[in-house]
């Protein structure tokens, strides 16, 4: 039973968040991990998880968006079901990382910020992601993919693309 | 994944488990894991600490995040008795353009990370630990949590640890969710605490008040991960790899225009010329080396003809720059150096995290003006506005982050001055990397971002 009733989180993470809170010897610590896998389960932070996430910390729901407004991999908005997020920083930048951002956005034709018709992909130019020493790098969600070229985009995209056309 | 690269110069001590799968517990202690937390219990609770402490400044280490503070000296100044709880506080937010060295660290070897956790615990007398890794490395997390939760099994962390009785210590592990200034150790703190990641005045230091209000030990990921090995080897024989006080070896990272780029563990003091033109293999298609930022994206530029340098904390700081984070860029002859200076002062001013007034408003002007000079618009009083503009944040903010964003910017201005003063005449050097898609100043500078 979750210390909240009516979560709006799936069983699993309200369990999770049950847990979470008494890791820490004070409650609010939780505050940032709980953000990013609440954003994970439901796409982004609305203003629900806002809510929840503030009455689980006893916290007003000011000071959680205070917070969340400061970390750059929080959103407040839909992305695409995988997000592309393409480091442009000086590594690298010197080994292609524009080139590889370029594609990106002649490809699934949008920009910086921007989310596919379908609500597939969604595109981030992001400053470094720590994957210099394989540069060009971008991760898609959580995953890296390092040492880019066009082509080597063009596989990694179609790989993601295929999931969508096995629906 | 990562690809791992070697070099016979290496003298291996933190990367010997690297690519031999020591994530999973029993390779790792079949590696001689554990043994130096296990061999530092051994003393006895009254000698421990001492013995911990002693040895890790006979090592002279210093600390891997940047600033080069001697790790055991940091150790001693905890109080040995305090009325509040102390804390162990990983460092494992690498988010210094170039850096990616815990990142491999944390995928090869994360129970190193975590014996020195212990060990610092020990130390100083903490019950608890935190590791805190940056947000973008959720897949390495899994593998820190995974390790933590196998020495719970273990009996290795948690009550009586290695079942000595009255010994305790936990660790917690996390993310943050993306901001560079929480690399910052006050920051960190911050950032763990639920909070906006903006930096603490200081004194006092996290040694005395940190945490939570208690004491607490904050190491770079790599500075806790040598620390089992320093046990093992002990101090003396670790400062004898490296050069005068800088003991030991670090995990190098060479990027950029270089023929092999990787994360090479070299002795301190070891050549800069080297490391470009042996280990990393010279640069990327037999073109000329222009310029070096030596230890990640803060640090002065280093033009072709000051590289024969030692990689230490003082032969570094003699030559004007700085060691850093270890992650060297290497550019070479195509670069132009105005767009480089732009796009690293872009990331400053997307990160500065808007608590102190130079930091904010310095970065935001200095990368106007240098938008100004790249999209063709400058005048010469330009180069001159940039640098008193970044003279005028040194020293003047809570952490350091001011000054790292003003030092590039003024190695860039000083030694390159005359590459900007012909571009502002339209004599460009070097062929662009930006693309700006139809001059959009908001889409070149990434305002949204």
């Amino acid at each position: 039973m979750s210390a909240i009733e009516k979560s709006i989180f799936s069983p699993e993470l309200a369990a999770r968040f049950d847990k979470l809170v008494t890791l820490y010897p004070v409650k609010r610590s939780a505050l940032i991990p709980m953000l990013l896998y609440a954003q994970d389960e439901v796409g982004y932070v609305s203003e629900a998880v806002i809510q929840e996430i503030a009455k689980r910390l006893d916290l007003f729901d000011l000071e959680v968006r205070s917070v969340l407004s400061y970390y750059s991999m929080l959103r407040t908005k839909p992305a695409g079901k995988f997000n592309i997020q393409v480091c442009t920083n000086i590594s690298c930048m010197l080994r292609g990382g524009y080139e590889v951002l370029d594609h990106c956005k002649a490809r699934l034709g949008i920009g910086h910020k921007q989310v596919t018709a379908d609500g597939f992909f969604s595109l981030e130019e992001v400053e470094c992601i720590g994957a210099c020493c394989w540069a060009p790098a971008m991760q898609v969600n959580y995953d890296f993919h390092e040492e880019l070229t066009p082509e080597k985009v063009d596989t990694i995209l179609a790989d993601y693309a295929a999931e969508k056309d096995a629906k | 994944m990562p690809r791992l690269v070697s070099h016979p110069d290496e003298k291996i001590v933190l990367k010997r488990r690297f690519g031999q799968g020591a994530a999973s517990i029993d390779k790792y202690i079949a590696l001689d894991g554990y043994k130096a937390v296990q061999t530092a219990i051994a003393k006895g609770a009254e000698a421990m600490p001492g013995w911990i402490i002693d040895t890790m400044k006979a090592s002279g280490l210093r600390g891997r995040g940047g600033a080069g503070f001697p790790t055991g000296m940091k150790w001693s100044f905890v109080p040995k008795t305090s009325p509040k709880p102390k804390y162990v506080l990983v460092n494992g937010d690498e988010s210094e353009p170039g850096t990616c060295k815990d990142h491999v660290l944390f995928l090869e070897d994360p129970h190193a990370v975590i014996e020195g956790t212990m060990i610092a615990g020990l130390a100083i007398g903490a019950k608890m630990g935190f590791i805190y890794l940056r947000g973008e490395y959720r897949y390495l997390l899994n593998i820190v949590e995974r390790a933590v939760a196998d020495a719970y099994a273990k009996g290795f962390l948690g009550k009586n640890i290695f079942g000595t009785p009255g010994l305790d210590f936990d660790i917690v592990t996390q993310t943050g969710a993306g901001a560079y200034e929480v690399g910052e150790e006050s920051a960190l703190m911050e950032s763990l605490e639920g909070k906006r990641g903006v930096p603490r005045i200081k004194p006092p230091f996290p040694a005395v008040v940190g945490l939570y209000g208690g004491p607490t030990v904050i190491n770079n990921a790599e500075t806790i991960a040598s620390a089992p090995h320093i046990l093992l080897m002990g101090g003396e024989a670790y400062a004898a790899l490296g050069s005068e006080r800088n003991g030991g070896t670090r995990l190098f990272g060479v990027s950029g225009h270089v023929e092999r780029p990787g994360v090479y563990e070299l002795p301190m003091g070891y050549s800069l010329r080297k490391a470009i033109y042996e280990v990393a293999g010279g640069i990327k298609g037999g073109k000329q080396l222009k310029a070096v930022v030596p230890g990640g994206a803060s640090c002065p530029v280093l033009c072709a003809d000051e590289i024969d340098v030692g990689l230490d904390f003082d032969q570094m700081a003699k030559a004007g720059t700085m060691l850093g984070s270890g992650g060297i860029v290497v550019l070479d002859e195509t670069v132009s150096i105005v767009e480089f200076a732009l796009r690293t002062i872009k990331f400053y001013q997307h990160e500065s995290c808007g608590w102190c007034i130079p930091c904010r408003e310095g970065t935001d002007w200095i990368k106007k003006t240098l938008t100004r000079v790249y999209l063709d618009g400058g005048q010469k009083k330009d180069i001159d506005n940039v640098q008193y503009l970044a003279e005028n944040m040194m020293g003047r903010t809570f952490c350091p982050l001011g000054d790292a964003a003003a030092m590039p910017t003024l190695g860039f201005v000083k030694k390159f001055r005359k590459e900007f003063e012909d571009y502002i005449e339209g004599k460009k050097a070097g062929t662009p990397l930006m693309t700006t898609e139809g001059n959009a100043e908001h889409e070149l500078v990434g305002a949204e971002h």
